[in-house]
C-alpha cells in the first residue's frame, strides 16, 4: 500500500498530464471525415514510434560491454525507426494524392 | 540546470505533435500536418540524443546504426509499396512500433536494481508495457499476414472466447506474482512475455474480413498506450503524451470507422462476421445473367448516367487507372460519369479515395454514400466492380443477415445493373448477395482490369 501511495505521489505531475493527454487526443479528431481515416491512422501510427526516446535512451545509459542491452536496445531503435520513418513517408505519399485532386477541380 | 532546458525543447515537440494530429484531421491541412509531427519527432529524437544521461557510456555508434538500418528500411519499405497495399503496410510499422516498447519494457526490468522491492508502480507499469507491446507486435503481424493473404482468414484458434479469456487471466496472475517475488526474476519476465504473445495472435485471429481495418486502428492505439507507459517508466513527458495522443485519438477513429459500419467495437472484437457462418438464404436453384462486353459497350456509350461503386476487388486487380480512362471515353461521348464511394469500400475506411486519386480521378464525381443514393434513381447503368457486402440488400431487408442495418449503396434503384466480378464466390462478410440473382442485374465475370480494358477498345469500336 505504502509503495502504491508513494509512486502515485512522486508521478502526480504526469497523472495530470496522463488525463489532460487522454482528452486533447480526443477531442483534436473528434471529427474526422471518413475520408481521411487512412491516412489519419497512419500517421498516428508514426507518432507512436515516438517509443524509440526510450530505445535511444536505454543504449546511451548502458554499459558499452553489456551486449545483451546494447543489441536489444539496437534491435529496438531500429524496429521503431522503421515505424516513424516509414510511417511519415507513407503517410505522405498518401496524402500527395488528395493534393493532386485539388489542384484539378 | 541543463535537463531543464532539454525538457523545454522536448515541450515544443509535444506542441508540434498536437498541432501536426489536429492538422492531419482536415482534408486541406493534412499534408502539412504529417509534416508537421514528422518535426516533431525528428526533434524529440535530437533532445533525446544530446539528453544528459547518468552513468552510460552514451554507445552512438550503436545508437547511429540502428537509427541508419531502420531509416533505410523505413523509407525503402515507404517508397516501394503499392497503394493498395496499404492496410497490411501500415499494420505491420504498428507492429514493429510495438516490438520496440516490448523491447524497452523487457531490458528496463532486466535492468531492474537488486534488493528493493518489486512491489510498486515502476515494476507495473514495465510490465504491463510489457504486455501491451507484445499484444500490438505479434497482433499486428497477424494482422499483416491476413491482409497480405499467407494468412487464411477463416485461420482462428478453436474456442477463441474461452482461450482469450484464459490468456487475459493468466497474464494477470503472472503480473500480480511477479510483483510479490523478493528479487526481479528476469525469466518469469519473459514468461509473461511469451504468454502476452500468444495473446496477440489469439486476440486477432477470430476477427477477419472487412473488421480488419478497425482491429488494426485499436492495435495502433495500444501501441501508443505502450509507449506512453514506457514514458512513464523514464520519466519522459514526449512519451507520455505523444503515446496518449495516439492512444486516445486511435480509440476514437476505430468508434468511428465501427460506427462506419454500423457495428459495435465489442462486436468486432468477438468477430460477429466470421463466426455467424450464415451462407446463401435458400438452396434453391437461382439464376444468373451474364452480359457480353459489346452490349454492355453499346449500352454505356447510349446512356446519359452511368455511376461506378468501386470495391476491393477493384482495389485488388488495380483497376482504377483503366476505370478512369474509361470514364474519359464516356465522357466524351457526352455520358455523365461518376463513382458512388461506400465509407467502408476498398480495404480500409477512405482507402478507395487514395486509390482513385492515385489515378486523378477529380474529386467532384465522388459521390458520398446519401448523395449517391439520391442519383441512382436517375442513373441509366450502375457498374459494381467487385463489390459485394456494400451493395447487399440483405443489409434493409434481411434481419439474420450479419450486415443488417449497415447502410449500402441502393444499385437497385438503377435501370440496369452490372456486376463484375471474378467468380460467384461471396465477399468479405462471407454472405450471398440476392442482388446478383435480380431482374435488372447482370454480371460479367473476369479480372477487372482486364474486363474493364477490353470494355474500353469495345466502346471505342461501337
Amino acid at each position: 500500500m505504502d509503495a502504491i501511495v508513494s509512486f502515485i505521489s512522486e508521478n502526480l505531475l504526469m497523472m495530470y498530464i496522463l488525463v489532460f493527454a487522454i482528452f486533447l487526443g480526443i477531442e483534436v479528431i473528434s471529427k474526422v471525415p471518413t475520408v481521411l481515416h487512412t491516412p489519419l491512422m497512419s500517421g498516428a501510427n508514426a507518432i507512436s514510434g515516438v517509443v524509440i526516446i526510450g530505445a535511444i535512451l536505454l543504449v546511451r545509459q548502458a554499459e558499452s560491454t553489456n551486449y545483451f542491452v546494447l543489441i536489444l536496445g539496437f534491435l529496438g531503435i531500429a524496429l521503431a525507426s522503421i515505424n516513424v520513418v516509414g510511417g511519415y513517408a507513407v503517410t505522405d505519399r498518401m496524402l500527395d494524392m488528395f493534393k493532386n485532386k485539388k489542384k484539378k477541380k | 540546470m541543463t535537463t531543464s532546458v532539454y525538457d523545454f525543447i522536448y515541450l515544443i515537440s509535444i506542441v508540434l505533435f498536437i498541432i501536426g494530429l489536429k492538422r492531419l484531421s482536415s482534408p486541406d491541412t493534412a499534408r502539412n500536418g504529417n509534416l508537421v509531427a514528422a518535426a516533431g519527432m525528428g526533434l524529440a529524437i535530437v533532445i533525446s540524443l544530446i539528453y544528459p544521461v547518468e552513468g552510460g557510456e552514451n554507445n552512438y555508434g550503436w545508437v547511429a546504426g540502428g537509427i541508419v538500418v531502420g531509416s533505410v528500411i523505413g523509407i525503402g519499405a515507404a517508397k516501394k509499396v503499392q497503394m493498395t497495399a496499404m492496410p497490411e503496410m501500415v499494420s505491420l510499422f504498428n507492429g514493429l512500433g510495438g516490438a520496440c516498447a516490448l523491447l524497452v519494457s523487457l531490458v528496463e526490468f532486466y535492468n531492474y536494481p537488486e534488493g528493493v522491492s518489486l512491489f510498486n508502480g515502476q515494476v507495473f507499469t514495465t510490465l504491463f508495457a510489457l504486455f501491451i507491446g507484445s499484444i500490438s507486435f505479434t497482433g499486428s503481424l497477424v494482422a499483416y499476414g491476413k491482409l497480405q493473404g499467407f494468412l487464411r482468414d477463416s485461420l482462428t484458434v478453436p474456442y477463441p472466447r474461452f482461450v482469450n479469456a484464459v490468456l487475459l487471466i493468466v497474464v494477470i496472475g503472472l503480473i500480480i506474482y511477479i510483483m510479490q517475488l523478493p528479487a526481479a526474476d528476469f525469466n518469469w519476465a519473459l514468461i509473461l512475455m511469451v504468454v502476452s504473445l500468444v495473446y496477440g495472435i489469439t486476440f486477432v485471429t477470430p476477427i477477419g474480413g472487412g473488421d480488419m481495418p478497425v482491429v488494426i486502428s485499436l492495435l495502433n492505439s495500444f501501441t501508443g498506450i505502450g509507449a506512453a507507459l514506457a514514458g512513464l517508466i523514464y520519466n519522459n513527458q514526449v512519451m507520455l503524451v505523444g503515446g496518449i495522443l495516439v492512444g486516445a485519438s486511435g480509440t476514437i477513429l476505430t468508434i468511428l470507422m465501427c460506427q462506419a459500419m454500423n457495428r459495435s467495437l465489442f462486436n468486432v472484437i468477438i468477430g460477429g462476421f466470421s463466426s455467424s457462418g450464415a451462407t446463401t438464404a435458400d438452396g434453391r436453384e437461382q439464376n444468373i445473367k451474364e452480359v457480353s462486353l459489346t452490349d454492355l459497350a453499346i449500352e454505356l456509350k447510349y446512356s446519359n448516367k452511368v455511376i461506378v461503386v468501386p470495391g476491393y476487388g477493384l482495389a485488388v486487380a488495380q483497376a482504377q487507372h483503366s476505370v478512369h480512362e474509361l470514364e474519359k471515353i464516356l465522357e466524351e461521348e457526352g455520358v455523365d460519369f461518376k463513382y458512388a464511394i461506400h465509407p467502408v469500400a476498398g480495404r480500409m475506411p477512405g482507402h478507395m479515395n487514395v486509390l482513385l486519386a492515385e489515378a486523378d480521378v477529380p474529386y467532384p464525381k465522388l459521390l458520398e454514400l446519401e448523395e449517391a443514393n439520391k442519383e441512382l434513381t436517375s442513373t441509366d447503368v450502375v457498374l459494381v466492380i467487385g463489390a459485394n457486402d456494400v451493395v447487399n440488400p440483405a443489409a434493409k431487408d434481411d434481419a439474420s443477415s450479419p450486415i443488417y442495418g449497415m447502410p449500402i449503396l441502393e444499385v437497385e434503384r438503377a435501370k440496369s445493373i452490372i456486376v463484375l466480378k471474378r467468380s460467384m464466390s461471396a465477399g468479405y462478410a462471407g454472405i450471398q448477395n440476392q442482388l446478383f440473382f435480380g431482374e435488372k442485374t447482370r454480371m460479367l465475370f473476369g479480372d477487372a482490369k482486364a474486363s474493364i480494358n477490353k470494355l474500353k477498345e469495345e466502346v471505342n469500336q461501337a
